[in-house]
């Protein structure tokens, strides 16, 4: 019933064994150890365990972890490089863009696929590209900010 | 993880650019790095080697005698450890803050559908769900109490036979002045009903823990919580534990709110750990588990009755409050108390008569919720107060600046307010901002269709314990072997920022950057015990306490430098980051080096704080004041929401948002703003998306789907403004910050609604349809805003 798959996470190759019905979010933080990727319903309504695949915003417990397979995959884990914070992740600690921090992840995450694909956002683009990330604590304005000041520190650039 | 060591569990803040701690400067809070990267480890992300999955069996119906537990399947299921039910437990199996009603593992009744009914350990969660949906309870259903009025009724289903009040958790009865008998005096009266609904706490981490028993018989459990110290009791008392062998352990909570405030997942865990073998356990309630068996904000009915004089001054208040505390007392009698205390708004009013009863229902449990009760009365007598200054024609700030309480005067329940008292600059700095000066030329353009309204309100809250129950903090501060100051944070930081302000606090004692810092999260064998992380207390009576164990080091490290450097005393010597400097020489020694002439006993110094109390004897009755009256610290907020409503569809917007507060002086503007726009989020949900359906005791609504909270396109944009008045009582000035900014949004935008359209809508939240409804029938009551 177990099956042997290979995942390409942050660049490294994890062979693991898993149940075909075992979502990536399950795979991740369970068998992975990467536990940076949060679930807060494990139903696809609070976006706390966005994840990256080729570059674009998903969520991992809507996903297969079986689908995964042969895609990038980028956590949370993987956005710093060599202990050098992103500029996301920067903007977010400078600006506090985060309170209890579960749904950060997430939201960095998809932050990130946000100023890929639109490197200058306006507020109101990243207000409705972020609804599906639910933050419970901030009232989301230091998460905006956050947003907006990490475009200008990566210069508008992907 | 089985090896995991909680004893040298420290976080150091190296790694961030290493920042001066000044009280008063947005310090970037020191948990960002951590959290920003996934490295923070909450309790949900414990698992570990060998480990057991623990899940819970629910009742699932809302009132029903247990007869019978058939578990006989679930046992034969591949992978199942144990299945445990109360006759597993040896202790008292009660659980509970005030009132210990609340089992672990029923052993009666159901009195709820979340009610745990038997606990199931399994090598994986396939297992469990398996053996979970194989455990068949055998249910004599009973006639269910689903409405606090209906269960104050004779004749009504019992929710506990055993209390000798049927039905009822707590009467509190408070008269001042010639309390109803005023009601003759007044020239004008309002009357009106609100119904305020039931409101999840929707953390992002629903609840979760992790344990394990080790050799030596300790019991540690990681767990979501904000009260570790009270816990300890609550699980070695409900399993028949020795105490000092129980050790909860606090990562930062996933948010928390109240909702986290007493027991969910810790005696399950425990009890699970005594069964698993050795083997660690996790739980971890799914989004609807935490729906169902969680606690909420208390749905209440507020009947109300305002009179003033034909000048607008307050003379008299009658309150009736009915809150549904569901089937536990959890913390409803003291939620109760805070709402009968609060239920005149931050005014003068010389007479009043405060009735409130906490009913046990067959409903959801209700418990803390950021506001604790007066988040509901302030949505009532700040509607009556808008109602009041339109029959008397007056603008709505005058009259409640007309009576707003200053130091020196009574609030409603006859408790002289001693402390810092910035309403009346709240509502001035809300009157002159050009939201409110040019309110007038925003409402008049208003597209078609649209109607747009501008409401206010204010509101204060009390904060620490009250007069009974001891509101203490014991800070640990460390200079370790190394030459870092160590931080032993006593009382949880489930968002708030307290942990890191915490480390401000010190730092700036002791002349310390954050790199030099350390800190320890609340831990009962490491921190000492500093109350739980609720009632706007975490700050004010941990900073009190921190202040003086800091001020003790430093006097200890100075003095230690003086000798060492021969220097005529410590008035010589400063502290700068890492080193003591002799100021006439500038030589310096590092405190590493420093260090080393300390005896380890010397490195710690601990301080105790005891928060103020009310001295008033206002009248109330000992049980009244056990829960919480009155309370002596206060913090205040004046908030105004811009509203527009859709004519066709009855959807009330927010447009912009203000608020004004006053608590105390600032120590880190970032937090603080963090704290306030949350809390006004929270707020916005309550008074607009937030509909808990509950269908006989059944919540209909158990998903974030169903369940609207606030989405960022949601949030208005929001001023947030701080009147910054100095509370001498307070560390550093301060006053807390943690709740008032959830209790203005729902009457601001009640308010508004009603001036958009000249209606009222009197039961929360105010959705689309309930708006259309009334705008519907505007004609049938033109009378009653
Ligand atoms: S956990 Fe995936 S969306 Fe909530
Ligand atoms: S910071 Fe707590 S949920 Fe967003």
């Amino acid at each position: 019933m177990k099956q042997a798959i290979a995942l390409t996470v942050n660049g490294d190759v994890y062979e693991v064994l898993i149940s075909p019905n075992q979502t990536l979010l399950e795979v991740l933080r369970d068998k992975l150890g990467l536990t940076g990727t949060k679930k807060g319903c494990d139903l696809g309504a609070c976006g706390a365990c966005s994840v990256l695949l080729d570059g674009e915003a998903y969520l991992s417990c809507l996903m297969l972890a079986v689908d995964a397979v042969g895609k990038e995959i980028v956590t949370i884990e993987g956005l710093s490089e060599g202990g050098d914070l992103h500029p996301i992740q920067k903007s977010f600690v400078e600006l506090g863009g985060l309170q209890c921090g579960f749904c950060t992840p997430g939201i960095v995450m998809t932050a990130k696929a946000i100023l890929d694909e639109e490197p200058q956002p306006t507020e109101e683009s990243v207000k409705k590209k972020m609804a599906g990330n639910l933050c419970r604590c901030t009232g989301y304005k230091k998460v905006i900010e956050s947003v907006m000041s990490a475009s200008g520190r990566m210069g508008g650039k992907q | 993880m089985n090896d995991q060591n909680f004893d040298n569990k420290n976080t150091s803040f190296s790694y961030l650019e290493s920042r001066p701690l000044h009280i008063g400067a947005s310090v970037p809070r020191l948990d960002a790095y951590e959290k920003v990267t996934g490295k923070e480890k909450y309790a949900a992300d414990y698992y570990g080697e060998n480990l057991v999955w623990a899940g819970v069996k629910r009742a699932g119906v809302p009132h029903a005698v247990l007869r019978g537990i058939d578990f006989s399947s679930a046992v034969k299921v591949p992978g199942i450890v144990r299945v445990l039910t109360h006759e597993d437990i040896t202790g008292s199996n009660r659980q509970g803050v005030i009132r210990k009603d609340q089992p672990v593992l029923v052993n009666d009744k159901a009195r709820h559908c979340g009610d745990a009914i038997a606990l199931v350990l399994a090598d994986n969660k396939e297992s469990l769900k398996e053996a979970l949906d194989l455990i068949v309870c055998d249910f004599e259903p009973l006639p269910g109490v689903f409405d606090s009025e209906q269960g104050l009724r004779n004749g009504a289903a019992l929710v506990h036979e055993d209390n000798a009040d049927g039905n009822r958790l707590l009467k509190g009865e408070i008269k001042t002045g010639s309390g109803s008998d005023a009601y003759k005096e007044c020239d004008v009266i309002v009357e009106a009903c609100f119904q305020t609904q039931s409101q999840e706490h929707a953390y992002l981490e629903t609840e979760a823990g992790w344990a394990r028993l080790l050799a030596n018989g300790k019991l540690e459990i990681v767990c979501s919580t904000q009260t570790p110290f009270r816990d300890r009791m609550e699980v070695a008392e409900a399993l028949g534990l020795d105490p000092t062998l129980v050790r909860i352990i606090a990562p930062y909570p996933g948010g928390a709110f109240g909702g986290k405030d007493g027991v969910t997942v810790q005696t399950l865990l425990g009890l699970a750990a005594l069964h698993s073998g050795g083997r660690p356990v996790k739980m971890w309630w799914n989004r609807e588990e935490s729906f169902v068996s969680g606690t909420k904000r208390h749905a209440a009915l507020m009947y109300y009755q305002l009179g003033a004089k034909a000048d607008g001054t307050l003379h008299f208040l009658d309150v009736r409050l009915y809150f549904d505390t569901g089937p536990y007392d959890h913390l409803g009698g003291v939620v109760l108390t805070l709402a009968l205390e609060h239920a005149g708004g931050p005014y003068r009013i010389p007479n009043a008569q405060l009735t409130g009863w906490a009913v046990y229902t067959n409903n959801p449990i209700g418990g803390a919720f950021r506001g604790f009760g007066v988040t509901q009365v302030t949505a009532a007598v700040e509607q009556v107060m808008d109602m009041l200054a339109q029959k008397l024609g007056m603008d709505p700030v005058k009259l409640r600046l007309k009576n707003a309480t200053k130091r020196g005067d009574r609030s409603c329940v006859g408790k002289t307010m001693v402390c810092s008292n910035g309403l009346v600059e709240c509502l001035e700095t809300l009157s002159k901002h050009d939201l409110w000066k040019q309110a007038d030329d925003w409402k008049s353009s208003a597209g078609p269709f649209k109607r747009r309204g501008v409401g206010i309100a204010a509101a204060m809250q009390g904060s620490g314990y009250g007069p009974v129950v001891p509101d203490y903090a014991n800070a640990k501060v460390e200079l370790t072997s190394d030459g870092k100051i160590r931080v032993y944070c006593g009382v949880v930081d489930m968002g708030q920022g307290n942990a890191s302000t915490n480390l401000q606090i010190a730092g700036s004692i002791l002349g310390q950057e954050s790199g030099q810092m350390e800190l320890v999260l609340p831990d009962t064998d490491r921190t000492l015990p500093s109350g739980s992380a609720s009632a706007s207390r975490c700050t004010y009576t941990f900073g009190n306490a921190l202040i003086g164990a800091a001020e003790t080091l430093k006097q200890r490290i100075l003095q230690r430098a003086a000798d060492l450097f021969m220097a005529s005393g410590p008035h010589e010597m400063a502290l700068i980051p890492g080193s003591v400097r002799h100021l006439p020489t500038g030589r310096e020694v590092p405190l590493f080096r420093l260090v080393k002439f300390f005896q380890d006993s010397e490195r710690i110094a601990v301080h105790h704080f005891r928060a103020p109390v009310a001295a008033d004897n206002i009248g109330v009755s000992p049980e009244i004041k056990l829960h919480g009256l009155p309370h002596t610290l206060f913090s205040f907020g004046a908030c105004l929401a811009a509203v527009e409503v859709d004519e066709l569809t009855g959807a009330a917007e927010v447009k912009r948002f203000l608020a004004v507060s006053d608590c105390g002086k600032v120590l880190n503007p970032q937090i603080y703003q963090q704290q306030i726009h949350g809390g006004i989020a929270q707020g916005l949900g309550y008074a607009l998306s937030e509909k808990l359906e509950v269908e006989k005791g059944r919540i209909l609504t158990t998903g974030f789907s169903t369940y609207i909270i606030p989405t960022a396109s949601d949030v208005p944009e929001i001023d947030s403004i701080a009147v910054e008045i100095y509370e001498p009582t307070g560390p550093f000035g301060l006053k807390g910050v943690g709740e008032i900014a959830t209790n203005g949004p729902l009457p601001a935008v009640a308010n508004a609604v009603a001036d958009a359209l000249g209606i009222r809508v009197f039961e929360s939240p105010l959705t689309a349809e309930r708006i259309l409804e009334a705008f519907a029938s505007n004609g049938r009551q033109e009378s009653s805003i």
